[in-house]
């Protein structure tokens, strides 16, 4: 623990920390443009010079510098005052200096720094390069002539998202940033160099010239486009969803979101259901909310419990599906069903269906065994953590599934589950890594469990942790990695067949053959095309998806960010989403769709407001009282145990931008998905 | 004067054959396993005894770096790299080692990386010394098919591998660590240090990177003996150096000579005197383009070692002495040479990045005047922001020559100006 001096103020800072470090502690602010915690250190800015004793006569970039003891550091001196201005005009001399058209206006790294410490005036009486813009690709704009050569976006992509594509060309004043080939930058996670590029040069495509940053009103919540539940501000004006960006939140995206995340927002605006519909003469007519009920009313009219089905989809907040079930339990219906993908998950046991680990406990771990999973597709945020883990060493990590680019190198041990049978009885290599490993994972995906012997897949997933002691004291190495973010919640609250009730097959078998009456689909789109029959399906969401198209009632709700809602991500964390913009025209709240139904039909729920609600809630399932603490889960049996087939475990995900009704509307991910070829893997 | 028989280099001018025959007729060799019989320790401390200073311009001392290597082999190998990118306009000594006395470098390659535990040695060279790159690589064959390196070097027991590299012409691959970065396969740009390369340096290994000509006077110093070698020159500033000598001079040479021998003495005599005479002097460039220039004035007494050139704010750097007379625009002169340094700035830090282009672009408009005067005191100013706040010292080198300009030809950059004001002036009254 070093302890040294900034401008005479003491400060003891951790082992190994830099002088930056130290005088951030000391409470000084030290400019910089390329220094940044999550990346590799370059020191070519040179923003952050201070002067430090005992050193050399010349100001020291405090970015690079490790703190000792005894150092005296000054960041108040003129020979630091000096350096500082010298470094900004330099940065200044060949940038364009066009803020008034540039979109990073207002939110600029170098635009404050020079207020803070540039010259009032340019000396500079010579010409301003120009660089000529880069193609990277539908989602970075590129204004090359701003760029001030920091290379976060280099160390960005190639240390965190695990691409080459980007990098330096060229030396001098010539050296250009570039992806080599004028080839979009291939990664999940490009939209993350938007947010670190500290000037104008890499910006949103999608949001170019669209809005000033003090015209947003800024919400803080939770994102949803996968089960990893990142930390996310929503930019809105009025009632427009602008643009997603990510907050830091260590334990699960740190500063990091996938680019669905970040640029499905565009499809909110698209097919919406702003107004009740019913179905009338095969065509689906405008009605208001009363007609719309009345129809329902009408419908389950007498209904028997069990010839009514309801099944909730991927992005469902935890107090909808909290509703529905209840509403569902007093119309006497046992077919309850979430798992719209079909994933044998068995719900009695909570670690069974848990990241248990923990995304964070990921850096912990000394072998991963993957399991019908492309975590780069299903969860990018959660894989950039496994690739952190692997880049800092002594990491070994098998793969059973699909072959894919996963952005670190991985031993491919086959494509079928009966690897996963070998590797427990010890006949598979892999089995000796696991068992010298002090902290193995398995993580399981939705392609393991999704298919006819899922439930026997899970079962041998069990044995696996089991036999390799991954269950041990605090350690949890048994994973599953959700694709769904409202999965995991809706497992919790058993929003799943009741006593007698149908599961997924059973439902759409019985669909197919009559033996049920009224499907309710909550936000449930992915099984809507393969329903067959003539069901009542009362489609309840907030986009006219494959849902609505299946359906003869159409309740229009709210999408994500038009609602507060718990969610629960893959490592059972409950985070609450925050309402940032009104659901148009007369949607609403889902909870509050609900609530109303079930008064006219003289089932009422005893609750008036979001909070009443939540209250029932948590008093029937106290997990959901655990706001951002995951809640270790007890271990106990599930699975059911069986042979296993010879199919190879498929793709869970076929393509990243498109998997739900958000991003199947977005023009942006309807770009990208032709750009990087995922149209033809779907 | 120094003595024939002081001379390190008996075949700088290529006058007998490079090969290990003569090679060992002229000495080298000789004692090769005499001197792998000591200590690694022994070794360093003598040359530490000898008062070698780094003969690639930073003069750091020899035996001081090669100490800070690790005691012992840890988990990693120890690497010496040989730094034979030269690339300083008007340095041209290592060159001629590497063509007339590859085995000078070659047997100094296996004491030093005996002294510095390396198992391998590393020998850059710059990619345009094709001629010279065969040359070195064929005397490298010759000392395997010997055994005098390689597997049991000179049967000393010693296991070294010399393996030569070319580069690709950057001259900031001369940088230390920017070598190490191109050894590697990368782009060459420097290191940021700490860590220093004998801690992090190829491949995160200890690593030692020495000039050519400091590894090649090795083996005579432990052969004469440290006091020898120490008993040439002045104090800190000891035994004898390569001196490159261009520019206005007679009979431009290399010339081996003593430390610390007066510029007059040595251009006058072995470069056969500056052209039009020594009054005919303009200024001195005394240590490649990198270091400050010094005028006439100080050229008349001044002592060519490290000491004595910084002395005057300038540097003894690789000894190549640039001589430029009256007939010189020293402006012009200096200017090309930021152009130089404009075009191998590497771009890595903003400084270098951005300075050195204006720098010569306020400097190509002092060449013909088209400038205010306030914008001398502008780039003298930028020439400082530019000095000590880089990454490596190509932004110091870059700065160096304008402030030289400025220091002792300020007049004559102020009368071009003001006359090409007055011609214009002229011109618009036409």
């Amino acid at each position: 623990m070093p302890k040294l001096k900034v401008d005479g103020v003491e400060v003891e800072v951790p082992a190994g920390a830099t002088v930056l470090q130290a005088c951030e502690a000391a409470g000084k602010e030290i400019p910089r443009f390329c220094y940044h915690e999550r990346l590799s250190i370059a020191g070519n800015c040179r923003m952050c010079l201070v002067e430090v004793s005992p050193g050399p006569p010349k100001p020291q970039a405090s970015c690079a510098l490790p703190a000792m003891d005894n150092q005296e550091i000054r960041t108040d001196s003129d020979m630091v005052r000096q350096a500082r201005h010298g470094v900004m005009e330099f940065l200044l001399i060949n940038h364009p200096l066009d803020c008034p058209i540039c979109d990073q206006g207002g939110e600029c790294d170098l635009q404050d720094q020079a207020m803070g410490y540039g010259h009032h005036s340019s000396r500079y009486a010579e010409n301003k390069r120009a660089v000529e813009d880069k193609d990277m690709g539908p989602l970075i704009k590129t204004v090359m002539t701003r760029c001030i050569h920091c290379t976060r976006c280099v160390r960005f992509s190639t240390e965190v998202a695990g691409v080459s594509d980007l990098g330096a060309l060229g030396r001098g004043e010539t050296m250009e940033i570039t992806t080599y080939l004028e080839k979009a930058l291939a990664s999940e996670l490009s939209g993350n160099v938007i947010d670190l590029c500290p000037v104008g040069a890499l910006t949103s495509g999608p949001y170019a010239f669209v809005s000033r940053p003090w015209e947003l009103t800024r919400t803080e919540t939770v994102d949803v486009m996968d089960a990893v539940g990142s930390s996310i501000r929503v930019d809105t004006r009025g009632s427009d969803v602008l643009r997603v960006l990510p907050r830091t939140h260590e334990e699960v995206n740190e500063e990091w979101i996938s680019d669905k995340t970040r640029f499905a927002c565009d499809g909110l605006k698209r097919q919406r259901l702003d107004r009740p519909y019913l179905r009338r003469e095969g065509r689906l007519v405008p009605v208001d909310w009363q007609e719309a009920f009345d129809a329902i009313a009408e419908r389950l009219g007498g209904l028997a419990g069990e010839r009514i089905a309801a099944v909730v989809g991927d992005q469902c907040d935890v107090e909808s599906m909290f509703a529905l079930k209840q509403l569902m339990t007093a119309l006497g219906s046992p077919h309850l069903e979430c798992r719209q993908d079909g994933a044998r998950l068995d719900p009695s046991a909570r670690a069974g269906y848990l990241f248990n680990t923990t995304i964070a406990g990921i850096e912990s771990a000394d072998a991963i065994l993957l399991a019908g999973t492309n975590p780069r597709r299903e969860a990018p945020v959660l894989n950039a953590r496994i690739r952190k883990r692997w880049l800092a060493g002594g990491l070994e990590i098998g793969l059973v599934g699909e072959h894919h680019d996963l952005s670190y190198p991985y031993r491919h041990l086959g494509d079928t589950p009966d690897v996963l049978s070998r590797i427990l009885e010890g006949e598979h290599a892999f089995a000796e890594v696991l068992r010298r490993a002090g902290s193995p994972m398995l993580v399981l995906g939705m392609a393991a469990l999704a298919r006819e012997d899922g439930a026997a897949v899970h079962a041998l997933g069990r044995s696996i942790a089991e036999a390799f002691g991954m269950v041990r004291g605090e350690w949890n190495g048994f994973n599953v990695l959700h694709t769904a973010a409202s999965r995991v919640g809706a497992l919790d609250l058993g929003f799943v067949p009741t006593a007698g009730g149908r599961d997924l097959a059973g439902i759409i078998e019985g669909v197919a053959d009559g033996s049920l009456d009224l499907l309710w689909l909550l936000g449930a789109d992915e099984i809507a095309g393969d329903l067959p029959g003539d069901t009542f399906v009362v489609y309840q969401g907030h986009h006219g998806d494959r849902g609505a198209h299946r359906a003869d009632v159409i309740l229009p709700g709210a999408a994500y960010t038009e609602k507060d809602g718990l969610y629960v991500n893959t490592e059972g964390r409950v985070q609450a989403g925050v309402q940032a913009a009104f659901p148009p025209g007369q949607a609403r709240e889902d909870w509050r769709i609900i609530r109303a139904l079930s008064e006219r039909l003289g089932r009422r729920l005893e609750y008036d407001s979001l909070g009443d609600l939540r209250r029932a809630l948590v008093a029937a399932h106290p997990v959901f009282a655990a706001l951002d603490r995951p809640q270790p889960a007890e271990w106990r049996p599930f699975g059911t145990g069986g042979p296993v087939d010879a199919l190879p475990f498929g793709a869970a995900i076929a393509n990243f931008y498109m998997t739900d009704p958000i991003s199947r509307c977005s023009a942006v991910m309807a770009e990208c998905t032709e750009v990087f070829g995922m149209g033809e893997a779907a | 004067m120094l003595d024939d028989r002081d001379r390190i280099f008996t075949n700088l001018y290529g006058w007998f054959d490079w090969g290990l025959d003569a090679a060992r007729g002229r000495g080298d060799w000789s004692t090769t396993r005499e001197i792998l019989s000591q200590s690694p320790e022994d070794i360093v401390e003598k040359v530490k005894a000898s008062g070698l200073r780094g003969r690639g311009g930073a003069g750091f001392p020899t035996g001081l770096k090669w100490s800070f290597m690790p005691r012992e082999v840890g988990e990693k190998p120890h690497y010496l790299i040989v730094n034979a990118d030269e690339s300083e306009p008007g340095t041209c000594k290592d060159r001629e080692i590497l063509r007339n006395d590859p085995h000078k470098l070659i047997e100094g390659c296996v004491i030093a990386g005996y002294a510095m535990r390396a198992s391998a040695a590393y020998i850059y060279i710059r990619g345009e010394f094709v001629s010279e790159a065969r040359r070195l690589q064929a005397a490298i064959d010759q000392a395997y098919e010997a055994g005098l390196v390689g597997r049991n070097a000179c049967a000393s027991g010693y296991d070294i591998d010399i393996i030569l590299h070319r580069g690709a012409g950057a001259y900031i691959c001369g940088e230390e660590t920017a070598l190490l970065e191109s050894l590697e396969g990368k782009k060459g740009q420097p290191r940021l240090k700490p860590p220093f390369p004998a801690a992090v340096g190829l491949y995160g290994c200890p690593s030692t990177v020495n000039n050519v000509e400091s590894i090649a006077v090795v083996p005579e110093i432990l052969r004469r003996g440290p006091e020898w070698f120490a008993g040439l020159g002045r104090e800190r500033n000891t035994g004898t150096k390569l001196f490159c000598i261009s520019g206005h001079v007679n009979n431009p040479c290399n010339v081996e000579e003593e430390m610390g021998i007066p510029l007059r003495e040595l251009i006058d005599r072995h470069a056969g005197g500056v052209i039009g005479g020594w009054d005919n002097l303009l200024a001195v460039i005394p240590g490649g383009s990198s270091v400050r220039c010094i005028p006439k004035s100080i050229c008349d007494n001044i002592l060519m070692d490290f000491d004595s050139l910084m002395a005057v704010r300038s540097g003894l750097g690789t000894a190549a002495v640039i001589v430029m007379n009256r007939e010189t625009d020293i402006i012009r002169a200096i200017a090309r040479l930021s152009y130089f340094y404009k075009h191998e700035s590497c771009g890595q830090c903003t400084p270098c990045r951005e300075g050195s282009g204006w720098m010569w672009r306020v400097m190509e408009r002092l060449v013909t005047g088209d400038a205010e005067p306030e914008e001398i005191d502008v780039l003298e100013q930028v020439t400082r922001q530019v000095e000590g706040h880089t990454i490596c010292a190509l932004g110091d080198a870059a700065a160096w020559p304008i402030q030289g300009l400025l220091a002792h030809f300020r007049d004559e950059v102020e009368d071009r100006i003001r006359r090409r004001k007055s011609a214009t002036s002229v011109e618009a009254a036409d």
